[in-house]
């Protein structure tokens, strides 16, 4: 809306505006439309859920079998799997993603190279999930079932490192999920980063701040809002992500501590069983559908309250 | 970027331009659903339009559960199912429900050992690995009917299909057949719970876990076993006898069962003493009714194309085919479509 503006001033500098002005209008029904069609989704999903959400009730957020055949529909695995994988791929992802960012920041390099790092980071992004999925299944699936065997003998006491250590695993989803997050993180991060004025960061220098002093007490503070909004959109993106994850996580509904079990997310079992499903089965998987939403909504407003918080925190020092 | 674009555009649009009179003269049949049968399916479509240029065939591999819904919904001219339709979905069809047996294909057990080329699993075995009571190779079930073969001393890793499959349809029905406990605990459906193992996406997912991990055994359909050179085992039938999956151990299930009126039937445990105990017909949908006259008979001329020449490409591509008396059957059937 504010572009529409904007553009509406400049029109005016060179000619006299009559009538009402349309590129206003345009915008205002391409907003509202936006916001009607995700209401539509939201209301059809609701309808097409409604025997299930009557007849199960709340039962089927903590319900542990979804057994289609036997009309027994509970989603708490495919909750933990969702859940999981995506803090797994966010613990990996966060710390290389942001430290890219401040690497591709600062001035370590010369432009070019720079650009070059850019460029071959946000390539990434690009990649479509599937490619993902069969380098998972021939690269990370292999080697997560070696260390996993290895870890799983001498560590196998612990609940979360037992074995018998599976390829097709929650660790290996969530290596892979890291990998597809990595660039949102990177990216949004290094814009947040690059827009930290340049006086603040002189000023650092002048008060006699080393570059890690520097970095740590005055760049990342100020550029923190744009660094918790990376993490947010990264962790709705690991959240939905539906081909890659149904490769490689093994699509289980049993329910395991182990990091070396498979698994299951909600957005897997929606891609793997809803061209079969027919009857009540469709209503459970609406219902998957919902959850999957309110779950991700969830995320977007803790993230809106995280972001807010840190504006607070962080508005002296711009 | 521009001149790129143009210079590999511009043959397309020249393409399509060229094709679109051809396109709307020809009279078109559209298909959807399992995706067993769809290599078949669509090698019919290419050598019938070979032979009658007049009539394009375009079958869209959805998955039975889809393709059942798109019949019902009356947006296809057929469809396809591996689980047929049920009486109640058949009911629900407006313009009526025949059912055609089109083709048909085995279920295997495709396994990775390598030193293990040929391997037979008795009844207790293959339930009780889908059970997950039967835990590692050298298990006594396994060993006792290959006293032959050096099975080594490593965990069975379970593969199965995790998407809703025809397939899964099939091998639970028949391990519930052969095994009260499976029956019991897992039952049978297009999309069912083992309590052991891993699932991969579509038959090419359960294939590629298969291949990737040593001591992995997954049910596959006949073919991608065979195109991807995996060992398969054989499996005890009715009568104890271990049958390997090949187009004639499957067409003595096929036989050995009697078609109802409505042609709906699986050789869940076929008695034939040659016969493989996981076969399946697959088939097509058609509607009792057709308003348009020009089309009924294309359809008419494709399906039985399909019923005769077509069978012919059955086995290079994995499938098996149909007996005569099971043809004769459904050209019976197709005859009674107005």
């Amino acid at each position: 809306m504010t572009t529409g503006a904007a553009s509406a001033d400049g029109i005016q500098g060179g000619r006299a505006h009559r009538g009402p002005d349309l590129f206003q209008w345009l915008c205002r029904a391409g907003a509202v439309a936006s916001v009607a069609v995700l209401g539509w989704i939201l209301w059809e999903v609701f309808q097409q859920a409604r025997p299930a959400l009557e007849e199960l009730g709340l039962g089927f957020l903590t319900g542990a079998n979804w057994q289609p055949n036997r009309d027994r529909y509970g989603v708490l695995p495919f909750l933990v799997g969702t859940t999981a994988t995506a803090l797994i791929a966010l613990l990996i992802a966060f710390p290389p993603g942001l430290a890219i960012a401040i690497f591709l920041s600062e001035d370590f390099l010369p432009r070019p190279a720079r650009q070059f790092v850019r460029f071959v980071v946000e390539l990434l992004a690009s990649i479509p999930s599937v490619i993902y999925g069969l380098w998972g299944i021939f690269v990370v699936i292999p080697l997560v079932q070696s260390l996993g065997t290895w870890v799983s003998e001498r560590f196998g006491h612990i609940p979360l490192l037992s074995g018998p250590a599976y390829g097709n695993s929650l660790l290996t989803a969530g290596l892979v999920l890291a990998l597809m997050v990595l660039p949102t993180i990177t990216a949004i991060s290094r814009s947040a980063l690059v827009a930290v004025p340049q006086t603040l960061r002189e000023g650092a220098y002048a008060l006699g701040a080393t570059r890690w002093e520097a970095i740590l007490g005055v760049i990342i503070p100020t550029a923190a809002p744009g660094i918790v909004a990376a993490t947010i959109l990264a962790l709705g993106r690991a959240m939905g992500e539906t081909m890659a994850v149904a490769m490689l996580i093994g699509n289980s509904s049993r329910l395991s501590w182990s990091l070396f079990a498979p698994s299951g997310t909600l957005a897997s079992l929606l891609a793997n069983q809803f061209g079969e499903a027919s009857g009540m089965q469709i209503a459970a998987l609406m219902y998957a559908a919902l959850v999957l939403v309110a779950l991700t909504l969830l995320v977007n407003f803790a993230g809106e309250a995280v972001l807010r918080y840190t504006e607070r925190r962080t508005a002296g020092i711009r | 970027m521009v001149p790129l674009m143009r210079q590999t555009l511009l043959p397309f649009a020249a393409l399509a331009a060229g094709l679109w009179p051809c396109v709307a003269a020809a009279q078109q049949l559209s298909g959807a659903g399992a995706t067993f049968p769809a290599p078949l399916y669509q090698r019919w479509a290419v050598e019938y339009n070979r032979q009658v240029p007049a009539i394009r065939v375009n079958y869209q591999s959805v998955g039975s559960g889809a393709g059942v819904k798109n019949f019902l919904q009356g947006v296809v001219d057929f469809g396809a199912s591996d689980a047929a339709m049920t009486d109640a979905e058949m009911a629900k069809s407006p313009r009526g429900a025949v059912l055609v047996p089109a083709t048909a294909g085995s279920v295997v057990l495709a396994y990775n050992l390598d030193g293990v080329p040929a391997l037979k699993l008795t009844r207790t075995a293959l339930a009780g690995i889908y059970l997950g009571t039967v835990k590692r190779w050298n298990d006594p079930a396994i060993a006792a009917a290959n006293p032959d073969t050096a099975l080594p001393d490593l965990a069975i890793n379970v593969a199965y299909r995790s998407d809703g499959s025809g397939t899964t349809f099939v091998f639970t029905q028949h391990l519930a057949a052969i095994s009260p406990e499976f029956d019991d605990e897992v039952g049978f459906d297009k999309s069912v719970v083992f309590p052991v193992g891993i699932g991969g996406k579509g038959n090419e997912g359960v294939t590629a876990l298969v291949k990737q991990s040593r001591g992995t055994i997954g049910y596959v359909e006949f073919g991608y076993a065979e195109q991807n050179g995996l060992p398969v085992a054989s499996l005890e039938n009715k009568s104890g006898n271990f049958v390997a999956p090949t187009p004639e151990s499957g067409a003595a299930a096929l036989a050995s069962v009697e078609l109802p009126d409505n042609l709906r039937v699986w050789p869940v445990d076929p008695a034939d003493p040659g016969a493989y105990p996981i076969t399946t017909f697959s088939w097509l949908l058609l509607y009792q009714k057709y308003d348009d006259p020009a089309k009924r008979q294309a359809l008419k001329d494709f399906v039985t194309y399909g019923l005769t020449e077509g069978q012919s490409y059955a086995i290079e591509l994995g499938y098996i085919p149909l007996p005569e008396s099971v043809v004769a059957r459904a050209n019976a059937a197709l005859a009674t479509i107005e």
